[in-house]
């Protein structure tokens, strides 16, 4: 090695050693806290643990991945750090329950403010927000009305377009549909669907829009929240102003929704903070922030959508339980993987 | 090595009933379309790698001075993010079928022809220009490093310029292509994200289905184990195929004949050296410059540079383990007598071919276990237990890495080494200097052209590395992979180009700092 590159390395080495210091010191000296395992990306919830923090004093700790969380928890056992689990997807919340990786709530406030249709029968698990899996129709259809079971029609052959099936607000959709007809119908649904798709399941809610904006195809499926964030983006206007967004079955069970959610740590170290970071997230000033900035519907039924939402109209939601949805998910799983949906 | 052993046993209490359930349903397109994809990857990125790489050795290809070092830069850009820039670019909805349209008058997918970018084979070309980099930069330097003594002599014995590369110097750079191809066979084989973007469904896809969709870890971490050993038969078949193969030469001519190309000739290499640079780095590049510019703030960019500073640390420590565990494998492969010897190098290159979750949980199942033991012993000794000291620490990370990329630093180190004549290794018993300083005065120094490359590759590779470090992270830790992660997973991938710019960056630095390096000790 030259003296230039020994030079060099040792200032590496002595400010990656400053760096590890200055990491731990911050650890060592955190007061008040507590620890989140997040399923949602952070600059969604950060707005919210802002404010938390700044009304408590209490400081929130972020740990976010979508994939391996549950058994992150589970390998790290009694001596996890974790005291609240946030989430999207009832399936998500219903797996950390049944593994038995989260401990009872009795909130006064919780179980006040969330309808009983939106939390656990056990208080185990609570719903932030819901957000409807609407259908997108391009304006040139006009108005339609359509329902979830329409998507297998043979009027939209070639027609319609979608992101994977194995998606997971896919696989809730398809859960509520075995719920309603069986599994044989929903199979056979899944097959006439997959036929009538205008090429292979691909990309995200949004690239869907997209394609119906470029004309190939007239119908996608997608969350509510995307056609709001789609609004409000320069590049994505346009591909949302060439579509309607349709509540489907309002004539009959009504649309299918899911959630996000949260639940508390079995082994919660910061049990009374993790409690108070709870209530505060149900709160109205909580759910109003949640509703402006994800354009998600507020669990509280006495809180309103933002403006924007609250102009798609009102609509009749699928009482379907919750609980039932995540029980079906394997076998919609299989019947999306027989009906080889994705290939 | 543990990580993995962790991870096969728990797979062989995999359930037969998924097992069968999706063998009926949707594994065999699956098993064909990962034999495929891995095949098509690796045939391309030979061809692009070798290719590019003899034309810049042993011609004068136009700008081959710039062309040595920008053919390196695709391997900084991470794949998910070339592959999400060109599916949006060549999709019916993108920015290139939207203005044909325009042009022509098109109406709609009828009225013409286009290939289409989510298949099998825009697949395998686009994985291809990212990772044909490290077929290029083994191949390169083997060319560099070969004894043209050797292709002098088969040129006298009266083969064509043409056939002596064929005959000579390609079989001399088998070992080092096949390393090549094999880091490119694994990486291909272990992805998710990349091939999610092509819809293109994988084995990987089935791994995430099981353990995910069906909450079925055990079957997943089978299918993982079929994959290790699917890729360890492919990589002992190409070393038997070659066993025995030795060259060796003591006064090493590095004297290059430069072969002179014809005007047509030229026009094709140069613009195929040119292509490659410009589809596998310049084109993406400028495209995340230009979403850069529309989406984000000068503000923006100060505030990644903490997270910037976390993947430069990790990414380092990373690199130098990699590399100390690499040099031990190699020299104790080279010099022990074990019959088992090549065993240990063999074994901890397989991290590389497991998907980045699936191995971070089998970290998590080995950390765990020692955190518990930990805390017991405290408890026992009447101290307060101290939690969870590995699990879901900065030291996981980097434990992960030195695991997953070991396969990069063991193959680019490894074959630096053969290229050390046999002879060197006997010296010290006839000159009476110990085996230490032997190491230290003559091996080392003769491997510092591979010790700097697979430090160079494991540092970008990590600087990269998306899955492991986001379930294994502590609280509040932040890389630049994370952050564009975050914002990729909300379909916003505009807001992320900043961050991917930043990684491109700093992955250049070094491969551009190495490249000066190198041509200085090579002058």
């Amino acid at each position: 090695m030259s003296p230039s590159t020994n030079k060099i390395v040792t200032l590496l080495f002595t400010t990656i050693a400053l760096f590890i210091t200055a990491f731990t010191s911050l650890l060592a000296n955190a007061t008040e806290e507590v620890n989140v395992y997040s399923y949602r990306q952070p600059f969604l919830v950060k707005p919210l643990f802002d404010k938390f923090t700044e009304s408590t004093g209490i400081k929130v700790n972020v740990v976010f991945a979508k994939k391996g969380m549950s058994e992150r928890l589970a390998r790290e056992g009694e001596y996890s750090p974790a005291d609240i689990l946030l989430t999207t997807d009832i399936s998500r919340l219903i797996e950390l329950q049944e593994r038995n990786l989260l401990q009872v709530n009795n909130s006064a406030i919780l179980t006040s403010v969330i309808p009983s249709q939106y939390r656990s029968t056990d208080n185990t698990w609570f719903a932030l927000t819901t957000r409807v899996r609407n259908i997108y129709s391009a304006k040139r259809l006009g108005a339609v009305n359509i329902n979830y079971e329409d998507l297998a029609d043979e009027k939209y052959k070639g027609r319609i377009c979608t992101r994977s099936g194995k998606h997971a607000y896919n696989v809730a959709l398809v859960s509520s549909m075995i719920a309603e007809h069986g599994e044989a119908e929903t199979l056979v649904w899944l097959e006439k669907f997959k036929a009538n798709l205008a090429r292979k399941p691909q990309g995200n809610d949004r690239g869907q829009v997209q394609a119906i904006h470029q004309n190939l195809c007239d119908i996608s499926l997608g969350n509510s929240y995307y056609f709001g964030k789609m609004l409000v983006d320069k590049k994505q206007k346009v591909w949302a102003d060439a579509v309607n967004i349709n509540f489907p079955n309002q004539s009959n069970r009504g649309a299918h929704v899911n959630i996000s959610g949260m639940g508390l740590a079995k082994y919660s170290p910061n049990i009374k903070n993790a409690k108070m970071l709870m209530d505060f997230l149900a709160s109205k000033p909580a759910q109003q922030l949640y509703a402006h900035t994800n354009m998600e519907y507020p669990v509280r039924t006495d809180v309103a959508p933002s403006a924007l939402v609250a102009s798609w109209g009102k609509f009749k939601a699928d009482k379907l339980s919750l609980e039932i949805i995540a029980k079906n998910r394997q076998l919609a799983l299989k019947l999306i993987d027989r009906a080889r949906f994705d290939l | 090595m543990l990580p993995l052993l962790v991870l096969i046993s728990e797979g062989i209490s995999a359930s037969t009933d998924l097992f069968s359930h999706l063998w009926q349903t949707v594994l065999p397109d699956y098993i064909s379309n990962t034999l495929l994809l891995g095949t098509f990857v690796v045939l391309l990125s030979v061809c692009f790698g070798v290719i590019s790489a003899a034309l810049i050795v042993h011609s004068n290809v136009a700008g081959k001075a710039i062309l040595r070092w920008l053919l390196m830069l695709p391997l900084a850009m991470p794949a998910y993010l070339v592959a999400y820039l060109y599916t949006d670019l060549f999709d019916y909805a993108g920015p290139v079928q939207r203005t044909l349209r325009l042009w022509f008058n098109w109406q709609n997918f009828n009225d013409y022809w286009f290939f289409d970018i989510r298949t099998l084979g825009g697949a395998s070309i686009i994985i291809a220009l990212v990772l044909f980099p490290y077929v290029y930069m083994l191949a390169r330097t083997a060319f560099e490093l070969q004894d043209q003594n050797l292709l002098k002599a088969s040129r006298l014995l009266g083969l064509s310029a043409k056939q002596s590369f064929f005959k000579v110097a390609l079989p001399l750079a088998r070992p080092a292509i096949a390393v090549a191809a094999s880091l490119v066979l694994m990486e291909t084989l272990a992805d998710f994200a990349t091939v999610q973007y092509f819809a293109v469904n994988t084995l990987t896809t089935a791994i995430y289905d099981t353990w995910l969709g069906y909450s079925d870890l055990a079957t997943a971490n089978a299918l993982a184990s079929i994959l290790m050993l699917f890729i360890l038969f492919t990589i002992v078949a190409e070393q038997r195929a070659r066993a025995g193969q030795a060259h060796q030469s003591n006064r090493i001519n590095k004297i290059h004949q430069i072969i002179i190309l014809s005007n047509t000739a030229q026009i094709f290499a140069s613009g195929f050296c040119w292509l490659l640079a410009i589809t596998g780095f310049i084109l993406p590049f400028i495209l995340l410059l230009l979403m850069a510019w529309e989406y984000s703030t000068i503000e923006q960019f100060f505030a990644l540079i903490p997270s910037a500073t976390n993947s430069i640390n990790v990414a380092f420590w990373a690199a130098s383990l990699s590399v100390v565990f690499a040099l031990l494998f190699t020299l104790f492969k080279r010099l022990s007598t074990d019959k088992w010897r090549y065993l240990p190098m063999q074994i901890s290159g397989f991290g590389y071919a497991i998907p980045g979750t699936v191995l971070a949980m089998a970290m998590m199942s080995t950390f765990a276990p020692i955190d518990y033991m930990i805390n017991d012993i405290a408890k026992f000794f009447n101290y307060s237990p101290p939690g969870l000291i590995l699990s879901g620490s900065i030291f996981a990370i980097i434990f992960a890495y030195t695991v997953r990329f070991a396969a990069i630093a063991n193959g680019t180190i490894d074959s630096g080494i053969k290229q050390i004549p046999r002879s060197i290794d006997f010296a010290p018993a006839s000159l009476g200097v110990n085996l230490s300083t032997m190491l230290t005065k003559v091996h080392l120094p003769l491997l510092k052209p591979s010790i700097w490359v697979a430090w160079l590759l494991v540092f970008v590779e990590a600087m990269k590395e998306l899955p492991a470090v986001l379930l294994l992270r502590p609280f509040n830790f932040e890389t630049l992979s994370t952050k564009i992660y975050q914002l990729i997973s909300d379909e916003m991938l505009e807001q992320g180009a900043l961050g991917a710019i930043f990684i491109v960056l700093l992955g250049l630095l070094p491969i551009i700092w190495l490249n000066r390096n190198k041509d200085n000790t090579s002058q």
